[in-house]
């Protein structure tokens, strides 16, 4: 398989992501389509290290801090949701419009 | 190679089938579904790299954690089917023309650039030298990384927890 391949087909994925995060407007569809697009990263990241110019060991090990980063602001992304919900009574995300608690 | 073709081209189908039916699912609970698919396809495409362990890492973080997240903040958050969003709008057509110029320019790009044309050395590393590069070169990053994760914990607890009067 061919390296452009992988990354075609990360192209499409985080298209489709960035598709969700402008259209969609519940925010937690808008959370986990950022989640997608993390994802055809690390497919970037992970199909450098193979076949990339110079292979190496860093693309997987770069992957796993973005796993890690990934998981900890979808966390509490979904924390700051909740805590917005319980007040604004939503989950649109246009209805967020004031920063004031 | 042909084998190898033929997983990838299955795997990417469902990673982006997943993907476009999560945008466009009516229930919620079957978008969760549909990323998890799209997550554990993902995780096949990783096998297919030679990233074993990063495609277990994939299946436990995302497809485990994160779907299951995910439902969390369907459960809890209620979401209304708002009647805006069955009519095709201005804003979503906009957003249409945007995405599919960014990917035709990425396409563009990835398809003459020639350092993306195929190479002869190929590398498979092993889940020994990860580990070994990963305590090894890549230790207080690891360390931050348990930092990170222990804070987003604590975090969540405070901001997700209801004040009391």
């Amino acid at each position: 398989m061919y390296l452009t391949s992988y990354l075609a087909l990360a192209a499409i994925l985080f298209c489709i992501g960035l598709y969700g995060v402008l259209t969609k407007r519940n925010a937690v569809m808008l959370l986990f389509s950022v989640e997608l697009m993390l994802n055809a990263v690390n497919l970037n990241l992970v199909a450098f290290s193979r076949l990339g110019f110079f292979p190496n060991i860093e693309g997987q090990i770069f992957t796993f801090f973005t796993i890690t980063v990934a998981a900890a602001e979808a966390a509490v992304g979904l924390a700051i949701l909740i805590a917005l919900y319980r007040k604004k009574e939503t989950a649109e995300a246009d209805q967020y419009n004031s920063l004031k608690g | 190679m042909n084998a190898e073709f033929f997983a990838f081209s299955l795997f990417s189908v469902f990673a982006i089938g997943g993907a476009v039916f999560f945008l466009n699912a009516i229930r919620v609970m079957h978008m969760a579904l549909s990323l998890a698919f799209t997550f554990f396809s993902l995780a096949g495409i990783y096998l297919l790299l030679q990233a074993e362990f990063l495609a277990v890492v994939q299946v436990l973080v995302y497809a485990g954690g994160i779907s299951i997240l995910m439902i969390f903040g369907i459960m809890l958050t209620k979401p209304e089917e708002s009647g805006a969003s069955k009519s095709f709008q201005l804003h979503q057509w906009l957003s249409l023309i945007v995405v599919t110029g960014f990917f035709l320019v990425i396409m563009l790009i990835i398809y003459q650039n020639p350092i993306f044309a195929p190479t002869v050395k190929v590398y498979s590393p092993s889940v020994q030298s990860i580990g070994t590069t990963l305590f090894k070169d890549y230790a207080i990053p690891f360390e931050l990384a348990s930092i990170l994760l222990l804070v987003a914990l604590i975090g969540a607890i405070v901001l997700a927890r209801k004040e009391q009067k």
